[in-house]
């Protein structure tokens, strides 16, 4: 046995120095590849700014990052919520933040969680690897914002902050799922950004240039749609087609949506990120307990936050608040390393590939190439839904009662782990809107089309808030209608149509006679 | 490879800058809040921090989503007694029928709560108001003085020498008045050296000897330090604004003023108070209520006991008037008046604090505010009092307060910016 590392609660930098080296030693051991860490030590004041940038350490500046700092400080004031132990930031070095109230136990438990658990998996995730750029991103964070505030400057702050409402209200839908962006450093960024600048505006130009063109005769004869495919990326269809917009304010909206596409891993792998960096830590701290390289009274502190962490209230409970997703991951990262090593007759049967193998290399692989939804539907094991006593409900609206479609039994298992992975894809949870059409050669009328996905209606009174903000940007006519997805050669009818400006009859009729 | 870094010392308000824009962008429902605060607060904490909430509607950022009605599959742990098939009805708040229905109610309308500091609540209650007349006395003469240190001149006492620059002039002047010679005597040292050399002539060499002590003689003539040589460092005296000032609040407290007056009164001197401290390094406040005689009282009995009988509003007057001649003379601070009543007067009275004020109060103060709280005619007083403010509109201004509400946008009137508008009626 050895000597413990320390017995007190109070840190050190010292002694943070030495849990770091040992936390890395055995993160070596478990094959955890991770960035360089840059650990920082904030006051409690500091983390709540650095919450209300979203845990970007540098952010343009905004008034609804203020809006989250308010609510963050007040709640935080009045003790409805404490503050949470860490931020971590995708880059390299990997930056966490340590806050200086912390115990001496709580900053080696985030300095597992964190510096070797989260650091790991932006690391090593499949989509971290292929739409964030962890070398790059503090730049293009700073060139952001030195961007913005110098739009600032010249264009007032009221101008540039409409801009950026607009954006926002768009950022969900400012993503490209299938392109890889290609990462930059902040000199090249500028340059293109001057090429870009003038490439675009006379893209722009060419599209809504008026003088005829002799070459191509009447050009009415074909109602040819533009984009000829519809474009789910709203923000980057305005941002290269919006016929009226300044090239800063392109820029602007293009610093907005790469900012949307550097989180949207993280809005993917919610459940597989905590609960990778919450198995990391505990199984971390146990083998440091394990060297004797910790006392009693820290793994007491320790297990007492952890279980804390991991809590998952019952769906009738006061406290229910959704699913935990440290609480599933956990379990689940755990279920894997239990069905490697201790698998029963039912794994077998239902895990063959896995049951029984080497349960660091699997979790590693379950950890590189899936994304929540799909990391759902390969490894939550009848056992564990067993543990959670999940159900699942059934809400329908031409239905005047709901109705429990599966529960945790041997004919609900496969349902239930579809239906839970479901939940999980961004896709179900948000509406899918896209670009449909652009009235080129009329009022440059800006369509959009709304699939809708088990006849889910959209918000009316959002979309409509939406929609002027969509307006703003485009600067002409946009229209929204809702759809219900109809099979091949039936023409589909809009179930919600809305507009902005908000058509009036006369111009109705006109357009009908037109179709 | 891996660091730690204590960032504790770095800025802590980095957020700073999105809160005062969060702030700005609100400025309209902040400002409504905090007028609504003013009327409901109560008196002794007017100038704490205070809770502002504003529709949380208006502070939504909208996104894209789903509305209710459609099938929805939700999973849900913590399964206790639920098997398969089973059916419930729906629990309220749960999703409702049909498309775009039922989303005006519900969530949505609550209240965005948040705090704003003392200091920023005071900036919202007094934004766009001013001290009428703060102009004037900083410009006026007789005020206090600072000695500043302004060059140097050639006259001053003997204590205020500047050795450099004196030593300095004189050895300017030294070698002015000596170039001339001091050439003259190069050259003839030179012409007696050539002729040593060649030998020879001795009368042209003891003529030249001779001229050369004479040269010699008149450049030690040349003072070493002279009367206009010296400097003196000049100090010169410069007004400084006046940061004191003192508040007289005059209160009827004859039987006719109830409490609820009083509160009003109160409530409006308090405000009066904190507008002069955020102007004033140091303000004095001073209490003088009176019925048919006036005493001056400490705040606890001004505000909160009671007397009966008549009222003769000028024994207030007269001796606030007593008191600024006796502790605080006029140049030396700067004196503002704040009567309130409730109107009731004696009326051959009334022409006597018309006298008093135009006469000895208003030419020392800076400015003179009456409220009158009531909802009834007014009486003589008013009527005296509205002929004054004619004749002196920049340092006389009166008011009607009805009820609480009415106090803030009263105060607000009185002490309203006038854009353009200079103390001393120049436009």
């Amino acid at each position: 046995m050895r000597k413990p590392i320390s017995s007190g609660s109070e840190w050190t930098f010292e002694l943070i120095d030495q849990y770091d080296q040992e936390i890395a030693k055995i993160a070596k051991d478990f094959k955890l590849d991770t960035y360089p860490n840059q650990i920082e030590i904030i006051s409690s004041e500091q983390m709540m700014d650095a919450y209300a940038s979203a845990g970007m350490p540098l952010g343009y500046s905004h008034w609804s990052y203020g809006k989250q700092f308010i609510n963050t400080e007040q709640s935080y004031r009045r003790g409805h919520m404490g503050l949470a132990y860490e931020i971590v930031i995708n880059s390299s070095p990997c930056i966490s933040y340590l806050m200086e109230e912390n115990t001496m136990t709580m900053q080696a438990l985030v300095i597992a969680h964190a510096c070797y658990g989260h650091n790991s998996f932006f690391k090593g995730n499949y989509l971290f690897r292929s739409w964030t750029d962890a070398e790059s991103i503090i730049d293009y964070l700073l060139f952001a914002k030195n961007y913005i505030s110098q739009c600032e400057e010249r264009h007032g702050v009221v101008e540039v902050e409409k801009i950026i409402d607009s954006c926002h209200a768009l950022m969900n839908y400012g993503v490209d799922r299938y392109k890889r962006p290609s990462p930059l450093s902040t000199t090249e960024e500028q340059l293109r950004q001057r090429e870009r600048e003038k490439q675009l505006q006379k893209q722009v130009n060419d599209l809504w240039r008026t003088i005829p063109d002799s070459s191509n005769g009447d050009s009415y004869h074909e109602e040819a749609r533009f984009p000829p495919e519809a474009e789910e990326n709203i923000l980057y269809f305005i941002e290269k087609h919006a016929p009226l917009l300044e090239p800063w304010q392109r820029e602007v909206i293009r610093i907005v949506r790469k900012t949307a596409q550097y989180f949207y891993p993280q809005r993917q792998t919610q459940v597989m990120n905590e609960g990778w960096a919450t198995f990391w830590h505990y199984t971390l701290l146990n083998t440091l307990y394990d060297k004797g390289l910790v006392t009693d009274g820290f793994m007491m502190e320790f297990l007492q936050s952890h279980s804390g962490v991991i809590y998952q209230p019952e769906f009738d409970s006061p406290y229910y608040n959704g699913i935990n997703p440290y609480a599933l991951g956990f379990a689940m990262m755990r279920d894997i390393r239990r069905i490697c090593e201790k698998p029963s007759a039912e794994d077998k049967y239902w895990f063959p590939k896995f049951a029984g193998r080497d349960w660091l290399e699997t979790l590693h692989l379950a950890m590189r190439d899936f994304k929540d939804e799909s990391f759902i539907m390969q490894y939550l094991s009848p056992k564990l839904m067993r543990d959670f006593k999940l159900f699942s409900i059934v809400d329908d609206d031409q239905d005047n009662e709901i109705e429990v479609s599966a529960i945790h039994d041997e004919s609900g298992y496969r349902k239930l782990r579809e239906n839970l992975g479901n939940q999980y894809n961004l896709q179900n949870r948000e509406p899918n809107i896209q670009v449909h059409n652009v009235n080129i050669r009329g009022d440059r009328a800006l369509t959009l089309h709304h699939i809708r996905d088990n006849r889910r209606p959209l918000d009316r009174d959002s979309a409509k808030e939406v929609l002027k903000h969509v307006h703003r940007l485009w600067g002409f006519q946009v229209k929204l209608h809702s759809f219900e997805p109809q099979d091949k050669g039936v023409c589909p009818i809009s179930q919600q149509t809305l507009s902005c400006p908000e058509d009036k009859p006369d111009k109705l009729t006109s357009y009908d006679i037109k179709a | 490879m891996n660091h730690v870094i204590d960032r504790r010392l770095n800025g802590k308000q980095k957020s700073l800058v999105n809160r005062q824009r969060f702030l700005q962008r609100y400025r309209k429902q902040i400002k409504q809040s905090v007028e609504q605060a003013i009327g409901n607060r109560s008196i002794t904490d007017m100038d704490k921090a205070e809770q502002i909430s504003i529709p949380r509607g208006d502070t939504d950022e909208p996104v894209f989503r789903h509305g209710k009605g459609g099938y929805n599959q939700q999973v849900f742990p913590g399964n206790k007694e639920f098997v398969r098939g089973d059916r419930l009805p729906r629990p309220k708040g749960g999703s409702g029928q049909g498309p775009g229905q039922a989303s005006n109610s519900g969530e949505g309308m609550d209240e965005f709560v948040f705090e704003i500091s003392q200091s920023e609540f005071l900036d919202f209650m007094f934004e766009d108001l001013e001290l009428p007349n703060l102009l004037k006395r900083h410009l006026v003469g007789d005020v206090e003085f600072k000695t500043h240190r302004a060059g140097f001149s050639q006259v001053g006492n003997p204590g205020q020498i500047n050795i450099v620059r004196s030593m300095k002039f004189a050895s300017a002047r030294r070698i002015a008045l000596g170039a001339k010679d001091k050439r003259a005597l190069r050259l003839l040292q030179q012409q007696l050296q050539d002729l040593e050399e060649k030998t020879g002539n001795d009368d042209t060499i003891s003529k030249l000897k001779l001229e050369i002590k004479l040269l010699k003689k008149r450049l030690k003539r040349i003072p070493w330090l002279d009367d206009f040589d010296l400097r003196y460092n000049l100090q010169v005296k410069q007004p400084v604004p006046r940061s004191q000032a003192v508040m007289f609040c005059l209160m009827d407290v004859s039987g006719s003023m109830t409490q609820g007056i009083k509160d009003m009164a109160k409530r409006f001197f308090i405000l009066l108070y904190l507008f002069l401290q955020r102007n004033y390094e140091h303000t004095d406040v001073v209490f003088i209520r009176h019925h048919t005689s006036a005493k001056e009282v400490d705040e606890q009995e001004f505000f909160y006991s009671r007397e009966t009988g008549g009222t003769i509003v000028s024994s207030a007057l007269e001796l606030m008037n007593q008191v600024i001649e006796k502790r605080y003379p006029p140049n030396q601070w700067n004196i503002y008046g704040a009567q309130a009543s409730d109107g009731d007067n004696w009326n051959d009275d009334s022409s006597n604090c018309y006298r008093l004020l135009n006469d000895s109060i208003l030419p020392k103060v800076q400015h003179f505010s009456y409220v009158e709280i009531t909802d009834q005619d007014h009486q003589s007083l008013w009527q005296e009092y509205l002929q004054l403010q004619q004749q002196h509109p920049d340092f006389f201004s009166m008011q009607n307060i009805r009820s609480t509400a009415d106090i803030y946008p009263v105060f607000r009137e009185l002490f309203q910016k006038k854009l353009g508008q200079i103390p001393g009626g120049i436009v």
